[in-house]
């Protein structure tokens, strides 16, 4: 909402510069986005009177004029031809500024003398929308008969500052002039009044010539109308023109710019009918029937449908009500007669109408939040005053006014010890009254009650009435405190939350280093990733309305994600990444979705680089399941997954259930993706880490007996995974069994082909005593026994 | 004989006097002290001496023994303390040439924050609560005051699953999860995941991270508010920060309040990070509204709250002097490796 500073002086009188003004009433509740100094670019220019005008003597298309610029007379050489005697025109002088920071000096054009310029309208800054009769490319011929010399910003109203406010949708009031002047008053103390409105109404009574019915009443609340005849239609004077450019309203024509001005005064929209329009003299307030179609004031015919309300006469809808006219009744040039409307819409039906059909205007944006049904009369009266004020016709005597539902006035008791309680302040409550006072907020001292005014539906409960007393007694004058006196809370981290963060320091620990990814992503990544068409990764939650296709999916893996941001680094020519994320993923008990989805929070691992390989992502894995206490998991070789390569891959299974599988990318998938060669990714779900996490620790004697270490190396199948070896050597080494490290894998020279030499060095020790030779021999050799029956491993000495 | 001991004494002590090496120390304790030593040798021909010499020649041939033991003993600690010297000075090396370094991950810039607005509730006694992200249309809007038709929840473009269901457009429908499930007093804060429908540039995204307070006691009161921002304004921007409260509107807090902290880069003066106002704005906040007391089943002439909600994202930026807000979500590993 815009407010011109000259326009608020008609309602209450501020002394204080724009900046102090803009301050004081951000803090009171309006908040000031910016201020604008009009014609802010525009210094030393005036009003000029074209005196002579003459052919230059040296250049045909040049011509020579005497301007009459006030206090004095100077010669001006110029190229443009729309001008003449006794023409009235801005000039720029010798030292002034235009718009863009254009200096003019004075100088020689062709040898002739030339003390200043005469402007265009772009050479203003202005347009010519907001100057429908200027010319388009010559000087600005001014209209009106202002004296030479005067300040042109001050002939084009522009001497003034606009103040720009951010109005909330609970003060639908203060998306008027007379809302906010009403505001700033209260802010400043300062006194605050409405000129009184007197109607002449030198025409014909209204009686019988139009007629008003509300057939939907729950939607519409009041229409009220006046006719007025005679109307000349013609340009409204400067004055009404000015501030309308200043509050960012285009002049058209009288009437139109009435009722303009009105709406931004009193905050009431209102709508000006051809009355020879309206078939059969008749509005009709209803809903559209299906199918129903206009042409709305823009020229785009309009689809309605029952949701939204019109405005009718006998045959059609000539209005969508609250949000634009229909063409077929709008004012034309040779217009006579017209109907005033000046009306209460039901806001959430003007607020989806006008999206339904995508046009938002000053009129909707006002209904919207829920217009004050007792300012219709006023914001009436106030355009029939304008008119008779403007001579642009002659107002019949009286109005129509259909009210069927009369607008209850709310009452909140007033009790200063819960506003004082809720706010812990110390405020009178006579200092309390003299605010809501300023607001217009009435005390029933017999009830003890209160009574907002009709144009504050926002103010339901007594919070609302702390709050009025807050904003005014300012909110930085409540003394701090710090919930003293109450109960003392244990705060912190819940278990979850915990192994959460130790997993993020895992990782932080690990060389990871931590990203951030969107949780929505495209469809398409199914078919990026290989996945089957029958991959239930692909049942995933659908935007309505996303912000395109490529995030318009709730992501049920984050791979993509990862290997996207891989992929950058990559193009980016960043040698290595490491990486980490923790997130979520978002699964859908059923398509489409009838309850919420369980959001899984999972661990992304993703590497690339030289130094990085398979081994580098399943270390961080073991690291991280020894910090959780997780012992009872395997790695188990995963040939299966099309996302990964089919001999670099394993599956995570914690106590026999699947958490999440690791591996090299499949080169497919990367290439989809144009990533690495070579990718290494992890996907692990959370939950179940947080379920077998075992982080309290126990600690375990030392041990004081010495430890007897044999190594061991057999021939096996190339194909036999070393764990399968490891897990006879803890089966079959019994109690005194300590530990088996892999040293070497051997293939090649001496090792028969499809066969591989594994080497483990093997610890026992008992905790009591000092182990035998034999006790420690016949562990081995059921060791040696199990493996060689078990997966035909010959023992090699 | 003792003339023969008393010349052994004085060759050897002149040879350990000479000797260099630990090797020549050895050879000389070979050659006195040996089992074929000179020392030894003569301690074998005592057998020709007389009963009445042989214990003073014993002792003579004892005190020599101990003599060159002493001070082979001494020498050669002299010895090894300067071999040692020597070897230590060729083993120097170039302590400027880069360390082995593992390399830690570092923390995202977003979590930085966020944990450092945890650990500040945390240790004032609030309790870390979530929610869901896919949420109802009830938690986010209607419980939170904001019925259908609401011009409110233009403002917060909303991305919707189907008619009940949407991405929370705030971390606010945490505060009515929490007070359904928890009675007074309750404190916590929730951070997480919200949702709107703005296009990527460098001041917007669709998904960005709030974190949201709220405490509902007997006679909590706007001080309170007050109080709380302005402890933890000073705790995460330094202690000489200011608060500034602005009335606003919330459909689900009243009186509602903007807060704005001042800026910690030119202290309250002016500069351009805070664009000439000394002031950022940082934080919604006001006093719960009855209604959403209601809604979360807490009656509102019993309790009272306060809440408030701030962006993560624009802190992080704010904090780190970070200009486009797509690096946030780009993990450019040079980003990343800043922190
Ligand atoms: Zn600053």
């Amino acid at each position: 909402m815009k407010l011109p500073l000259k326009w608020l002086k008609d309602f209450t009188d501020i002394d204080a510069s724009p900046r102090e003004y803009a301050h004081a009433l951000t803090m009171s509740g309006s908040k000031v986005e910016g201020l604008e100094v009009l014609g802010s670019g525009i210094d030393g220019v005036v009003v000029g009177k074209i005196l002579t005008v003459e052919k230059h003597p040296d250049a045909d298309r040049l011509q020579v004029c005497q301007v009459d610029v006030g206090d004095g007379t100077i010669q001006i050489v110029t190229g443009a031809t729309n001008i003449k005697v006794n023409d009235l025109v801005p000039v720029a002088l010798d030292g002034s500024s235009l718009p863009g920071g254009i200096k003019i000096r004075k100088g020689k054009l062709r040898g002739v003398e030339s003390a200043g310029m005469m402007c265009s309208i772009a050479e203003l800054g202005l347009t010519k929308e907001d100057y429908p009769n200027a010319a388009e490319d010559g000087i600005f011929i001014l209209e009106g008969d202002p004296s030479p010399g005067t300040d042109i910003k001050e002939y084009l109203g522009m001497n003034d500052t606009v103040v720009e406010f951010e109005i909330t949708s609970n003060r639908p009031d203060c998306f008027s002039i007379i809302g906010l002047a009403r505001e700033s008053a209260a802010t400043f103390g300062t006194s605050f009044r409405i000129p009184e409105v007197t109607v002449k109404e030198l025409g014909e009574p209204i009686d019988g010539k139009v007629s008003v019915e509300i057939k939907d009443p729950d939607l519409c609340a009041r229409y009220a109308a006046r006719i007025v005849e005679n109307v000349k239609i013609g340009p409204s004077p400067r004055w009404m023109q000015q501030r309308l450019r200043a509050s960012g309203i285009r002049p058209i024509n009288n009437i139109v710019d009435i009722t303009n001005y009105v709406m931004l005064e009193y905050g009431q929209p209102m709508h000006a009918f051809d009355l020879r329009d309206l078939k059969g003299s008749r509005i009709i307030v209803r809903r559209a029937e299906n199918g129903e179609t206009m042409r709305t004031l823009d020229g785009q015919d309009r689809k309605l449908d029952e949701s939204m309300l019109v405005i009718a006469d006998a045959e059609r809808p000539v209005a969508v009500a609250g949000v634009m006219g229909g063409e077929n009744s709008e004012i034309t040039d040779d217009t006579t007669t017209i109907l005033f409307e000046s009306a209460n819409f039901d806001g959430i039906s003007v607020r989806l109408t006008a999206k339904k059909l995508g046009m938002r205007t000053e009129s909707s944006s006002r209904f919207e939040k829920g217009l004050d049904p007792e300012n219709v009369i006023n914001a009436l009266n106030r355009a029939a005053q304008l008119v008779e004020e403007l001579g642009a016709g002659t107002v019949c005597k009286g109005i129509i006014d259909c009210y069927p539902k009369k607008y209850q006035r709310r009452t909140i008791p007033f009790n200063p010890k819960f506003i004082n309680g809720l706010l812990g302040t110390d405020i009178s409550a006579e200092k309390m009254l003299e605010i809501f006072r300023r607001l217009e907020i009435e005390y029933d001292e017999a009830t003890g009650t209160v009574i907002p005014p009709t144009f504050r539906p926002d103010l339901e409960n007594e919070a609302d009435l702390a709050e009025e007393v807050a904003r005014f007694y300012d909110y930085n004058n409540i003394k701090p405190t710090l919930l003293e006196g109450r109960a003392a809370t244990i705060g912190g981290r819940t278990r979850k939350q915990k192994i959460m963060d130790m997993i993020s320091q895992t990782m932080l620990s690990c060389g990871l280093s931590e990203t951030y990814t969107y949780s929505f992503t495209s469809p398409k990544v199914f078919d990026m990733l290989n996945l089957p068409a029958d991959s239930p990764l692909r049942k995933a939650i659908v935007i309505s309305n996303p912000l395109g296709e490529d995030y318009s999916i709730m992501r049920t893996t984050t791979i993509p994600d990862m290997l996207r941001v891989l992929s950058t680094n990559y193009n980016r020519r960043v040698e290595e990444a490491r990486l980490f994320e923790m997130s979520y993923v978002y699964i859908p008990k059923s398509l489409p979705l009838t309850e919420l989805p369980d959001e899984k929070p999972v661990l992304t691992i993703g590497m690339y680089g030289e130094d990085v390989d398979f081994y580098d992502l399943s270390g961080i894995i073991e690291e991280l399941m020894e910090v959780l206490g997780i012992r009872e998991y395997e790695l188990e070789p995963a040939k299966d997954d099309p996302v990964f390569h089919p001999g670099r891959t394993a599956r995570l299974i914690i106590k026999g259930e699947n958490v999440g599988i690791l591996g090299e990318i499949h080169p497919a998938v990367a290439e989809n993706f144009e990533a690495a060669e070579r990718n290494y990714i992890a996907f692990i779900e959370v939950e179940p880490l947080v379920r077998n996490a075992a982080t309290e620790r126990g600690y375990k004697l030392l041990p004081k007996f010495p430890a007897v270490t044999r190594d061991i190396a057999v021939l096996v199948d190339e194909g036999i995974p070393v764990r399968n070896i490891e897990k006879v050597i803890i089966d079959k080494g019994g109690r005194i069994f300590e530990e088996a490290r892999l040293f070497d894998v051997y293939k090649g020279r001496q090792v028969p082909e499809g066969k591989k030499s594994v080497a483990y060095s093997i610890t026992f020790r008992a905790y009591d005593r000092t182990l035998t030779d034999e006790e420690v021999s016949k562990a081995m050799e059921k060791i040696t026994k199990a493996l060689s029956d078990e997966l035909g491993a010959q023992l090699r000495m | 004989m003792r003339e023969q001991l008393n010349n052994i004494k004085l060759e050897a002590e002149k040879k350990l006097n000479e000797a260099g090496s630990l090797a020549e120390l050895e050879s000389i304790r070979l050659q006195y002290l040996g089992k074929k030593g000179e020392l030894t040798a003569v301690l074998r021909g005592m057998g020709q001496l007389s009963p009445e010499e042989r214990p003073r020649i014993g002792q003579l041939a004892n005190e020599i023994r101990s003599f060159i033991e002493e001070m082979l003993e001494e020498k050669t600690k002299a010895l090894q303390e300067k071999e040692r010297s020597m070897r230590l000075e060729k083993e120097a090396i170039d302590v400027t040439m880069p360390g082995k370094r593992r390399f830690l991950g570092k923390k995202h810039p977003l979590s930085i924050v966020l944990d450092e607005i945890k650990e500040v509730f945390i240790g004032l006694g609030y309790e870390i609560a979530e929610g869901p992200e896919v949420e109802l249309d009830y938690y986010n809007f209607e419980a939170l005051n904001i019925p259908a038709g609401h011009p409110a929840r233009d403002t917060q473009d909303t991305f919707f699953i189907n008619g009940d269901i949407l991405l929370r457009s705030q971390t606010s429908p945490v505060q009515i999860r929490v007070m359904e499930k928890k009675k007074p007093p309750i404190k916590i804060i929730c951070p997480g995941r919200v949702y709107r429908s703005d296009a990527v540039d460098a001041t917007h995204s669709p998904i960005f991270h709030q974190v949201e307070g709220l405490v509902v006691d007997r006679g909590v009161t706007m001080g309170d508010l007050t109080g709380t921002l302005q402890l933890f304004a000073r705790r995460l921007f330094g202690e000489d920060t200011k608060i500034r409260l602005r009335p606003h509107h919330f459909q689900f807090t009243e009186p509602s309040a903007e807060v704005d902290v001042s800026c910690w880069t030119c202290g309250g003066k002016g500069c351009r990070i805070c664009k000439d106002e000394g002031w950022i704005e940082i934080l919604g906040a006001g006093m719960v509204h009855p209604n959403v007391l209601k809604y979360g089943g807490i009656d509102p002439k019993e309790y009272s709250g306060f809440a408030f909600g701030l962006g993560v994202e624009r802190v992080a930026m704010c904090k780190f002097n970070i200009d486009d807000m797509r690096l946030l979500y780009e993990n450019d590993m040079r980003f990343l490796r800043q922190f």
